[in-house]
């Protein structure tokens, strides 16, 4: 009986390491351009637009078609099918027709015999420009009323008689800057033809059925005629979801017309300028008050620089009115969501995908408020929580039913004495000239489910073999975040059978078809439970042949310990495999999921579009310097619920990667265009991600014990990918405070993020001019 | 045939016809299907293609961390070197490798080979595992899934590993040294002395004379050049010494920043600390003095310390010699007094004179490895308070490396004293007129520089007074 009281190894809640660690430590993890390449395989170079905004004149390809080793030569003219890559509406080129509306935009493309001669090539690719007057700004294209789709209400009340009737009002402006994905591997591809006009795609990408769409519209060929696979990518973070049918799609057409395999890797600068990034915006509030610091009414607008085209800019802006209300209840609210174009680079997905934006607004509005009263900031968010029971619909008209918002705020209390800590603050303010201290908090809650209730859902096919191991693929993408290893734990789980048996295959849409992006944080929730369906369904076949053997009842039948038992009974889960197919009782199953609940109104912005809501809260401390601006971050505690965690280590991973990339996004990582609208920081020469320095020195990460989600979510877990990133927000308020500290912490910050050593210098001028 | 030798991962490569114009990433990857080194930028930024390197025939040698997408193969005669590949031993991971499996240290897993290098380096090289030395030795791999503690952790746990893989080079397998170079129309060099350099500096006017290749390496990497002429300086053996004596460090023109740091480090903490924010370890491995000073760029980290120090260069061809002070060998954007036929063979700092102050300042987006947006180094001597001799000398505010002179002459004089600087902010605009780029504007530039001075007037007079949010 021992035996069967054993746990299995790798089941639900350990924390399992990463399924590729040793072939991460070892060089052994394949990317995509380790991979071998079949003989007479091409590489590929891009030709951007040199201007952010001009009329092709001529472009003449001859040149370039006579370097030696060039096989293929590409422009917008020679895509055999439909000219268009938009993940959500229409009309976006893969290559530019007569205008070109950014610099760095794909105008032509190169493939040779090595990439070399790909990139000398490229560069003598002769186009002649008009040039056009760029708009460059959101502020110009709000005047000028230039959107890349429809601008977005979400409305409750009066607002106009909430603000009137307020005892205090305050209205105010400012930009928070947009980020550039760093991935470390570069966007890159391969596209093989196939010997009936198929085509085989390797794809660094977050969304394979995306790329599959792509290409066959490019090609003008079915979806059957194109199979996309993904193995790992190496890093992602919203970049290669729709920006990698850009990189595939010029591969494939490169490969169509070559009729060779062709490989398409960007060089880091081509990389940073080709393709979008976060979304910077212009947050403009008009909020009124009680003197207590209870909102009465906020009217918000929400303007995001979308680039040159839509791309996912409609749904990014969506996510940000969802959450400008962050923990906060707001009884009359206006929020206006503005998707600007420009001739920039179009901007995209990006880990939290508007929702940072929409809760970076409201968090500076709260501080505000706080400064104005001369309260403290955490009691006039307190003042403004959602309560369980009364004042707990959002804007969007969705109740919130599993609020833990008091819970986090008191153990965030009592783990990090925060009254000691503002205390000590404080007290070194009164001490030092020269560098002064900010401290700051950050209550998180993020809505988990893609806006739209269709992406909800997931496929997976498993197979088990007549040893006993098994093969598991799903939809979903594996770019470091550890869903491969997190759903292998599932699959462990339901058959009771150690992970070391479960083995993980690449992402193909030949295998799991019509899949949703790996993105919303959604990936263990929507494809642990498909693989879960497909397990339990073969777990069901092999309980009726167990059931048989042992002739008991199906319901008698166990599975635990890599063993099915029937009382004391038990036979060795290889066995009963192979036993199974002696019966001719089928191994394998496709499973599928769809999340409950759920439903989303477009044209109204109402709904319940999460399935649940995920929770954290930070507190962070920062020193800043008034001679220089320099800052630093000293510590930061952090607490996240996670459900009931599927893998406690990788779920940590997540959130202390995500902590430190939302931290750069406020501080150090500066997208800086210069007044023809070229990109100047292109590479991380110039583009400063955070380094193992700016990590703060006293850095407390904890996950929220004995949460488990009110929903049945796969055994109780949540997502975790996004939310934490937003609890750097923290570092964003504790640099204000810093920086209100220099004139006793009453007066109103104007800062814009990042928050660069600039910016910073300046506000305490700001702060010292008014003083 | 002259061959270039080298050892990797233990076995001897003897290469006779590759491109020298090859960065060694891709001759990693592309020739010796090493894929686990990885190219994350080709700018020596990210460290993702680091690799370590150390000198084949010195058994006591430590291994170093280097940026392989910015060497040339040709920069790897007579080395050994180590991927990610050659690490485990009869199937067994190294301990920098079972450390971060057992810190949960990778994610997505890219730029892990390239860490796992430079822990490699790190913890063979005897250094403490403090936090400072661990950032310090990170600085040159940026990692965007972690958060980086995982890693430092696993960094921490192991420091102090003995420096027995000096034990890769096999005495059986040694590689030959190659002193010219040949493939195609490219014609290399790899001097090992000092008349020998100057003689084919004089043969060869337009070969690119290549000291580190931090910054030459980009046109290999970036801008994928074929460069038919290159001199190397990096075995010229009188330009490696480094001499302390007759009142002045001496640098010669082959040392690294990192061969160069244990001696700033006695004789000029302030400038070694600086030295410390040049690039990475990756970087400074491999970087010069003379390199940093030859390209003449106007945010060249060294530069000012050295003007304010009164550093002179030894400039010197096949028939003469000559010293220049640093101050009049930068003539302009990029532009130097180096004559066609000349090198740089040594870098003299004069110690500083008792009772004179110096410091150094860097202002850049981020800590380390980043461009500095204004950097500053200032000499100060007072008589009774007063300011009695005032160096102040900045780059990232003008076309080249510059002294405020109007500030100087303005507080030459007048007691050193806040009060003497409220006017400095105006006097610093006849001085400069910076640009506005991606690092800041021409204002931050103006408010950074007079708020630096000021920094330096409390740093040497309230000791006890924090200045700096480092220090925390």
């Amino acid at each position: 009986m021992s035996e069967r009281l054993d746990r299995i190894r790798g089941g639900v809640h350990t924390a399992h390491r990463h399924d590729s660690a040793e072939g991460h430590v070892t060089g052994r993890a394949l990317y995509l351009d380790d991979m071998p390449t079949v003989t007479g395989t091409l590489e590929a170079a891009l030709v951007l637009s040199p201007h952010a905004h001009a009329r092709i004149a001529r472009m003449d390809l001859e040149r370039a078609r006579a370097v030696p080793g060039v096989v293929a030569v590409i422009a917008a003219r020679d895509i055999p099918g439909k000219n268009d890559i938009a993940p959500i509406r229409t009309d976006e080129p893969l290559l530019a027709v007569d205008i070109v509306e950014y610099e760095g935009q794909p105008v032509a493309a190169i493939a040779a015999l090595t990439l070399d001669q790909a990139r000398a090539a490229a560069k003598l690719v002769e186009i002649e420009y008009d040039v056009l007057e760029p708009v460059l700004t959101i502020e110009e294209a709000m005047a000028r009323e230039m959107y890349v789709s429809p601008p977005q209400t979400m409305t409750r009340g009066d607002v106009n008689a909430a603000l009137a009737t307020a005892t205090h009002r305050l209205s105010g402006a400012f930009h928070c800057g947009g980020q550039d994905h760093f991935y470390l591997e570069g966007q890159i591809a391969l596209a093989v033809p196939g010997d009936s006009g198929d085509f085989q795609i390797f794809s660094s990408t977050q969304h394979p059925t995306e790329v599959q769409h792509g290409v066959a519209h490019l090609l003008g060929i079915p979806f059957n005629a194109v199979t996309v696979e993904v193995r790992r990518m190496g890093g992602a973070f919203g970049g290669k979801e729709s920006q990698a049918t850009i990189i595939a799609g010029i591969a494939a057409v490169l490969a169509w017309k070559a009729r060779r395999p062709v490989k398409l890797r960007l060089p880091r600068d081509d990389d940073m300028r080709a393709t979008g990034k976060r979304h910077p915006f212009l947050i403009r509030y008009d909020v009124g008050f009680d003197a207590d610091g209870t909102i009465r009414g906020l009217d918000l607008t929400l303007a995001a620089n979308g680039g040159n085209v839509a791309d996912h800019t409609p749904a990014v802006i969506t996510r940000a009115l969802c959450h400008a209300d962050n923990c906060y209840w707001l009884p009359a609210l206006r929020f206006r969501g503005l998707p600007c174009k420009t001739h920039t680079v179009s901007n995209t997905a990006f880990r939290g995908y508007g929702g940072p934006q929409g809760m970076i607004a409201i968090e500076t509005i709260i501080d505000a408020i706080a400064r104005h009263l001369g309260e403290p900031l955490e009691d006039v968010r307190a003042k403004n929580f959602y309560r369980v029971g009364r004042n707990d619909v959002t804007p969007y008209d969705m109740t919130v039913e599993d609020n833990i918002i008091d819970r986090l705020v008191d153990e965030l209390e009592r783990a990090a004495d925060m009254a000691s800590w503002r205390r000590e603050t404080d007290a070194f303010n009164r001490a030092n000239d020269v560098v002064k201290k900010g401290l700051a908090t950050m209550p998180v809650k993020f809505g988990i489910s893609f806006n739209r209730p269709a992406l909800n859902q997931a496929g997976a096919l498993v197979h088990v073999y007549t040893d006993g191991s098994v093969t598991l693929n799903h939809g979903g993408t594996e770019m470091g975040q550890g869903l491969f290893i997190k759903v292998a734990q599932v699959v462990a789980e339901a058959f009771q059978i150690d992970i070391d048996h479960v083995r993980m295959t690449a992402t193909t849409t030949g295998k799991v078809p019509n899949t949703s992006p790996t993105a919303a944080s959604s990936g263990s929730d929507l494809n642990g439970m498909a693989a879960l369906n497909a397990a339990e369904q073969i777990k069901s076949r092999m309980a009726d042949v167990a059931a048989e053997h042992f002739d008991v009842p199906k319901a008698e039948i166990t599975f635990a310990a890599n063993h099915v038992f029937a009382g004391n009974r038990s036979i060795r889960f290889p066995e009963l495999a192979a036993l199974c197919w002696e019966k001719r009782v089928s191994l394998s199953a496709t499973g599928f999921y769809r999340t409950p609940k759920i439903h989303w109104d477009l044209a109204t912005n109402k709904g319940r579009p999460f399935y649940y809501f995920a929770y954290g809260i930070a507190a962070s401390e920062v020193a800043i310097d008034t001679l220089t601006g320099e800052m630093r971050v000293l510590r930061a505690e952090l607490l996240q619920d996670c459900g009931r965690s599927l893998n406690p280590a990788i779920d940590l991973g997540q959130i202390e990667g995500a902590f430190v990339q939302g931290m750069g996004w406020l501080t150090s990582e500066e997208l800086w265009w210069d007044g023809k609208g070229r990109l100047r920081t292109h590479g991380p020469s110039t583009y400063k991600i955070p380094g193992s320095r700016d990590v703060p020195p006293v850095f407390n990460v904890r996950i929220l014990e004995d949460s488990p989600n009110r929903e049945e979510t796969v055994f109780r877990s949540k997502a975790v990918g996004e939310p934490p990133l937003m609890l750097a927000i923290s570092v964003w308020l504790a640099i204000r405070d810093a920086i209100a500290s220099v004139s006793g912490g009453e007066r109103a910050v104007n800062l814009d993020a990042p928050a660069t050593p600039e910016r910073i210098l300046v506000a305490v001028a700001d702060q010292r001019s008014r003083a | 045939m002259a061959s270039l030798q080298f050892l990797l991962n233990g076995e001897l490569r003897i290469e006779s016809a590759v491109s020298p114009s090859m960065t060694v990433l891709d001759y990693l990857r592309g020739i010796a299907r090493f894929t686990g080194t990885k190219e994350g930028c080709a700018e020596g930024d990210c460290g993702a293609c680091t690799v370590a390197i150390a000198d084949a025939h010195d058994e006591a040698a430590h291994y170093r961390a280097v940026n392989s997408c910015l060497m040339s193969v040709a920069q790897l005669d007579g080395c050994s070197l180590l991927t990610v590949e050659g690490l485990s031993r009869d199937g067994a991971l190294h301990p920098v490798q079972r450390a971060l499996i057992d810190a949960d240290a990778t994610q997505c897993g890219f730029c892990t080979p390239g860490f796992v290098m430079t822990m490699f380096a790190f913890a063979h090289g005897g250094e403490p595992a403090d936090d400072t030395t661990i950032h310090e030795a990170l600085a040159g791999n940026l990692c965007r899934c972690t958060g980086y503690r995982p890693i430092v952790e696993a960094c921490r746990q192991v420091a102090g590993l003995p420096n027995d893989a000096a034990g890769e080079r096999h005495p059986a397998a040694q590689p030959h040294p190659c002193e010219d170079y040949r493939a195609g129309d490219q014609h290399w060099f790899l001097p090992r002395s000092l008349p020998a350099l100057t003689t084919l500096r004089v043969q060869h006017p337009h070969a690119i004379i290549l000291g580190g290749g931090t910054d030459l390496g980009l046109l290999l990497s970036k801008e994928r050049k074929t460069l038919p002429g290159v001199i190397l300086t990096s075995r010229v053996s009188e330009m490696k010494k480094i001499s302390a004596g007759d009142g002045a460090l001496s640098l010669g023109g082959a040392v690294t920043y990192s061969e160069a740091l244990p001696h700033l480090d006695r004789h000029f903490p302030a400038f070694a600390a600086l030295v410390r924010r040049i690039g990475s370890r990756q970087i400074r491995n491999l970087g010069t003095f003379a390199g940093n000073l030859a390209t003449a760029s106007p945010i060249g980290d060294t530069t000012p310390c050295l003007i304010a120090l009164g550093a002179s260069v030894a400039l010197h061809s096949d028939t003469k010699s000559r010293t220049l002070p640093v101050e009049d060998f930068i003539t302009g954007y990029r532009k130097t007094a180096l004559q066609p036929d000349e090198i740089i063979a040594a870098i003299r700092i004069p110690f500083l004179p008792e009772g004179d102050q110096f410091a150094a300042y860097k202002l850049s987006k981020r800590f380390d490895q980043d461009i500095s947006t204004v950097v500053a180094a200032f000499r100060l001597r007072t008589k009774d308070g007063i300011v009695h001799a005032l160096r102040l000398v900045y780059g990232g505010m003008a076309a080249t490396t510059a002294r405020a002179h109007a500030v100087e002459a303005a507080l030459t004089g007048q007691p050193w004293a806040a009060s003497s600087l409220a006017g400095i902010g105006a006097l610093m605009t006849r001085d400069f007129k910076p640009m506005t780029d991606q690092r800041g504007s021409g204002a931050y530039r103006l408010d950074a520089a007079a708020n630096l001075l000021r920094r330096f007037q409390i740093e040497t007079t309230q000791p006890a007074a924090l200045t700096r949010v480092d220090a925390l």
